[in-house]
């Protein structure tokens, strides 16, 4: 059992991970899942003592890390698969971990068998690709026998069948009753394997929960429903009837909009009196992944911009309108909103509150992520994302060379409705979801 | 594994949906011994004998040894000058000099290596006794090296030694032996040691190596263009200190008649790696991996 109170670090004015709190229990896969930067790597090197927390504590079997009796035979971790003298061979590598902590060398044999590297154990690891390293991390992981252990990105670059193996391994690690902590970005992966799950971003926690729950509480059903291509008319009536009627409605790229809040039926009732027709009217379910997404993307740290490549492009005809950014994720408007019941209509730029919901007690030290969120999305995709403004935005478009091939691609601008719609939607789902789930 | 959940102030309700009891829990049939500082050695060991740099540094070492001492020594051989009287030993002295670097760079690749590839996290983590890493990685360094420059240096002077007893060249007396072999061998193993814990503290193979070759090299050739005569004092202990000055005492011709004397230059160095190790040690206990 991994134990983790109030635990923070700071590197310089940098808080990686703040006043983070979660167990991690025996007999179960728990999966750690952020964003990149988040704090995951950070938070596993304070488990194992490599890096003391500038404040709280985090305990394996009630000891920190470094007062552990023979912690290699207690936890077994694998933290960078590239952490090895590429000079060694993978049996040398292992051997001399296995002196340090007093593991008999046949167990090494045992465990290059383990992770199918028997062939290759006598070679020097510098030759070996991506998805050999990660094996002979894992190999190094599971050396002593323990009865915790950590992973921290172990399917990276492995091919599907290794892939396959881990997330297998995984599962039977925890079978046999051993505590399995493996950290990930892909949240695909870690529904398959994972039986908990603890989220984190920006080094704040978003999620302790089952992956049961988690999937109930944030995979949103939703309606897909499109009015007549061109008729913008009619889909901003259909828009404004299903606000009035308690839905929430969000514009999807394709012109088509996300309703919740409403079922199918009531839709369609409400479109027929406002007498508007509609082409699709279909019902649909967020996945995990977009769920996630979802979640994480206001503490998304490293999100693209628009190639903008500004100044080098010959100017736009008039008329044209700069392309838009690939429409996609991480931009704000495109995930599913949360499941209606948890959805409170509030206060964009509210603080978010502490890990588990609780209000921020007295005297605890000032979140440093609590200044206001930054304004609701205007509906402009990418707004989010873009600091500078785009340059292709000014209003004075200067005459050009019509065979521009940018104009072919660019796509309509969104309308002023879209971000009515889309403004209505709070801009920090993220924080008050932890907040709702409790 | 039955620990109880201890009640956390900030968490309002445990979940649910937990699959199993906490009080599963796994024990594993491999019988758990103490470790102790032999388990660390036992791996520093295996650590230093199955890198190809450690064999690259030791056998230029050798080479450099062994070549120029032998190489000088046929030249004084072959001249018609006779020794008059002095003792071969310090013909020795121009392949030890070079050949400290070689123990310099093994010193400092030792730890900051495992640095450079990120090794040091998987160490520190199978053996979160930081203190210990670093004294095994010491004992091991240190003995290697030492045995691997005494019989270096041991078999170049006897080599020396015969080789020009015809050739006016004096039998050395027992102490002369022991400063030239196991004297100069204790120096250049403390030399390398101070360098490993250099790069336990710098993290950087590069730039702990450079650090120690300017230590080594700087002050002498510094003090070679000193030439202001207010300056002299400071140009005679830098010439007197320096560590090819140093090296050269334990064969007796040293630069200047003043400085440091007969076993002086091993004091000065194990009181200024003893300083290191302690503050390699703090450091290392202090900081993050």
């Amino acid at each position: 059992m991994i134990e983790a109170v109030g635990l923070t670090k700071r590197y310089g004015d940098k808080t990686a991970v703040h006043n983070l709190s979660f167990q991690v229990r025996p007999g179960m896969v728990t999966g750690f899942l952020g964003p990149n930067g988040s704090g995951k790597s950070t938070t596993m090197r304070m488990i194992l003592g490599l890096d003391n927390p500038t404040a709280g504590h985090v305990t394996i079997s009630g000891h920190p890390y470094r007062r552990l009796p023979n912690a290699a035979r207690h936890v077994g971790a694998l933290l960078d698969a590239k952490a090895v003298h590429g000079g060694r061979s993978a049996r040398n590598h292992l051997l001399s971990l296995a002196q340090l902590s007093g593991i008999p060398p046949r167990r090494v044999d045992e465990v290059l068998g383990v992770v199918g590297l028997q062939d290759v154990a006598k070679r020097r690891s510098k030759g070996f690709s991506l998805g050999m390293g990660q094996r002979l991390g894992i190999a190094a992981a599971l050396l002593g026998d323990p009865q915790v252990l950590l992973f921290d990105e172990p399917v990276n670059g492995l091919d599907p069948e290794g892939i396959l193996w881990v997330r297998n391994l995984m599962r039977s690690l925890a079978a046999e009753g051993r505590t399995v902590f493996v950290s990930s970005h892909l949240m695909s992966e870690m529904a398959l394997t994972a039986d908990h799950l603890v989220v984190i971003g920006r080094g704040q926690l978003l999620s302790d929960m089952s992956v049961r729950d988690f999937i109930s509480a944030n995979s949103a059903d939703f309606a897909r429903v499109r009015t007549p291509e061109g008729d913008q008319q009619q889909r901003e009536k259909l828009s404004s009837a299903l606000t009035e009627a308690g839905g929430h409605v969000l514009p999807e790229q394709s012109g088509a909009l996300r309703v919740t809040g409403l079922p199918l039926p009531r839709i369609s009732d409400l479109a027929h009196s406002a007498g508007v027709r509609l082409w699709e009217l279909s019902p649909h379910q967020a996945s995990l992944e977009e769920a996630y997404m979802r979640m994480t993307q206001g503490a998304v740290d490293y999100r693209s911009t628009t190639d903008q490549k500004a100044g080098f492009q010959q100017p736009l005809p008039p008329g044209a309108l700069p392309p838009g950014p690939v429409p996609g994720q991480g931009q704000p408007g495109w995930y599913a909103p949360p499941p209606p019941q948890q959805f409170a209509p509030g206060q964009p730029g509210q603080p978010p509150a502490g890990p588990y919901g609780a209000p921020t007690p007295a005297g605890a030290p000032p979140n440093p992520y609590a200044q206001p969120a930054p304004p609701a999305p205007q509906g402009t995709p990418g707004a989010q994302g873009q600091a500078a403004p785009n340059p292709y935005a000014a209003p004075a478009q200067p005459p050009a060379a019509p065979q521009q091939p940018t104009a072919e691609s660019a796509e309509p601008a969104p309308p002023a409705a879209d971000a009515v719609a889309s403004a209505s939607v709070p801009a920090d789902l993220t924080k008050r979801d932890s907040e709702d789930n409790r | 594994m039955s620990t109880p959940q201890l009640p956390m102030p900030q968490q309002a309700a445990p979940a649910p949906s937990w699959h199993t009891a906490p009080g599963a829990s796994y024990t594993s049939p491999i019988p758990v011994v103490r470790t102790h500082l032999g388990h660390a050695i036992a791996s520093e060991w295996t650590k230093i004998r199955t890198v190809r740099s450690t064999i690259w540094t030791i056998g230029v070492f050798l080479f450099l040894v062994f070549g120029l001492g032998l190489l000088f020594t046929f030249v004084v051989a072959a001249s018609d000058e006779e020794l008059g009287g002095d003792s071969a030993l310090p013909l020795g002295f121009a392949g030890v000099l070079p050949g400290s670097i070689c123990v310099i760079t093994l010193g400092v690749l030792t730890t900051a290596s495992e640095y450079g590839t990120g090794l040091i996290r998987t160490t520190m983590t199978a053996c979160p006794g930081r203190g210990r890493v670093l004294v095994s990685k010491s004992i091991v360094f240190f003995t290697l090296a030492f045995v691997v420059t005494l019989v270096a240096t041991s078999l170049v002077a006897l080599f020396q030694v015969s080789i020009l007893e015809g050739h006016g060249g004096r039998q050395p007396t027992g102490g002369e032996w022991l400063k030239a072999t196991v004297g100069i061998s204790l120096y250049v193993a403390l030399l390398g040691l101070l360098s490993l814990l250099v790069g336990s503290v710098i993290r950087h193979s590069a730039g702990a190596i450079t650090l120690m070759i300017g230590l080594v090299l700087a002050p002498l050739v510094i003090a070679l263009f000193l030439f202001s005569s207010s300056l002299e004092g400071v140009r005679q202990a830098m010439f007197e200190y320096s560590i090819p000055n140093q090296l050269s005492i334990f064969y007796d011709n040293s630069l200047s008649r003043s400085g440091p004397d007969g076993w002086d230059p091993l004091w000065i160095v194990l009181g200024v790696t003893a300083v290191a190790f302690a503050g390699a040690y703090a450091l290392l206990e202090k900081r993050d991996v």
